[in-house]
């Protein structure tokens, strides 16, 4: 038999599920309205990355990219003795497995190439994989938890940078970057691609047949393809950085969004749930205080 | 038969057009202008002047470095920046060349001086904003 105490307690659940639900709706809100711009942005992105491309291949192959003395310092391949990678993570959580798939990816990463090497480190982008990479005890060179959600070029700027200088100075050997790559909205990938040195892109098909055409013909370079090349170069670790991020954003707002949908679905389903439990309990008491009446009318009666 | 003309930057596809007769653009190497069956060439952009021609209309608009390649009567411009004359706000070009004028002349410390290299490019590119703004929209 179900108490008046009992059935107050289970409106009171139903009344918290409900506000839970209001909350994941309105987040799930935010992150859909943001997500558009993220994915945008991404996909805006991919014109300049493939091109850019297809413009390193076809100078790679008029240019010595072997690793020679004459080459590019950021194509020089050297014996790695300190291995570091750039970690992409949101700064926020509840986006369901998105973090922890990414941070289980770099730790696989990192623990991959830790035997090979004297020392692994972290360049965190964002609280999640820095916290994370903390707590692992691994040492971070930097840190950028402040990008905001629509980061310009110029604000991945220094990222590139640290990793560009800090190569070029002979303080790091190789570098990867491992970000969430952005399927669709259901599904992100996590990505890790080795950035420094830089490896010249394969001729493949991804390319299409309007850059696989050109690489016969002869260009003209100026002022020479070392001289464009030494521009490109550095150009081309910023854009990968950049894409990586806005790829990373579109991610993040795209799992958030998902999560927060389910979780919004499941809270109604269980208020449905606690709505018909309420009622039933609601009915029986509602019967066994008549019954208590009823009997007790009888006995007076009789 | 025209040029095919797209320009795209790292952020976003500038603008991508098929009926170009002559495009003029600035170099390292110099400004050099491209007709209808040039050679195969890559170039890296140097921050000026674009004009496209189509039919007697000009198109400026001003590049910020990078490069262009043109292949078959398909030019592709992958520029760090680029904007056309409608999107200048003199204003605040000015205010930045400003800016950038007193960083460049002014007293610098060491550390201050490794930005000297992006403190005079940024001058150049405010510059560069102001004199084709004011070529296009008189002044």
């Amino acid at each position: 038999m179900p108490g008046a105490g009992q059935v107050r307690a289970i409106r009171d659940r139903m009344r918290s599920v409900e506000n839970t639900a209001k909350v994941t709706k309105a987040m799930e809100l935010v992150a859909a309205s943001k997500m558009r711009r993220a994915q945008d942005r991404a996909l805006a992105a991919r014109p300049y990355a493939e091109q850019m491309r297809a413009v390193l291949l076809r100078l790679a192959s008029s240019t010595d990219t072997s690793g020679g003395d004459d080459s590019h310092p950021l194509l020089e391949q050297r014996p790695v003795s300190h291995f570091a990678f750039i970690h992409i993570t949101a700064n926020r959580g509840l986006a369901g497995g998105l973090n922890s798939n990414m941070n289980r990816a770099g730790a696989a990463l990192a623990l991959e190439h830790q035997p090979d090497v004297d020392r692994v480190s972290v360049i965190s982008v964002g609280r999640k994989g820095r916290d994370f990479f903390r707590r692992a005890g691994f040492p971070q060179l930097a840190e950028f938890t402040d990008l905001g959600d629509y980061p310009t070029v110029s604000d991945t700027l220094p990222i590139s940078r640290i990793v560009v200088n800090d190569y070029i100075a002979g303080e790091i050997d190789q570098v990867y970057i491992g970000f969430q790559r952005f399927v669709n909205t259901a599904i992100q990938r996590p990505t890790v691609r080795q950035i420094l040195p830089i490896q010249p892109p394969e001729d493949d098909e991804e390319m299409g047949e309007d850059v696989a055409a050109g690489g016969s013909v002869d260009f003209i370079f100026e002022p020479s393809p070392a001289g464009l090349l030494e521009t490109l170069l550095p150009r081309y670790v910023e854009m990968q950085v950049y894409g990586a991020i806005l790829e990373a954003m579109a991610s993040e707002q795209s799992a958030r969004m998902v999560a927060m949908r389910a979780a919004t679905d499941a809270a109604e389903e269980m208020v449905a749930g606690l709505t018909l439990t309420y009622n039933k309990a609601r009915q029986e008491l509602i019967t066994s205080e008549l019954l208590d009446i009823v009997g007790g009318t009888a006995a007076v009666e009789r | 038969m025209p040029l095919n003309v797209s320009i795209v930057t790292a952020e976003r596809e500038v603008s991508t057009r098929d009926d170009v007769q002559r495009l003029i653009v600035p170099t390292t190497e110099g400004q050099i202008t491209l007709l209808p069956g040039h050679a195969a060439l890559m170039a890296s952009l140097d921050i000026g002047e674009m004009v496209a021609v189509a039919g007697g209309d000009r198109d400026p608009m001003v590049v910020h470095g990078g490069f262009i390649q043109i292949l078959r009567d398909q030019v592709t411009v992958l520029a760090d920046a680029a904007e056309s004359i409608d999107e200048i706000d003199e204003a605040r070009a000015e205010a930045a060349r400003e800016r950038a004028a007193e960083r460049v002349e002014g007293r610098y410390t060491l550390e201050e001086a490794l930005d000297m290299a992006r403190a005079r490019r940024a001058l150049l590119r405010a510059q560069a904003r102001i004199r084709i703004y004011r070529k296009y929209r008189g002044m």
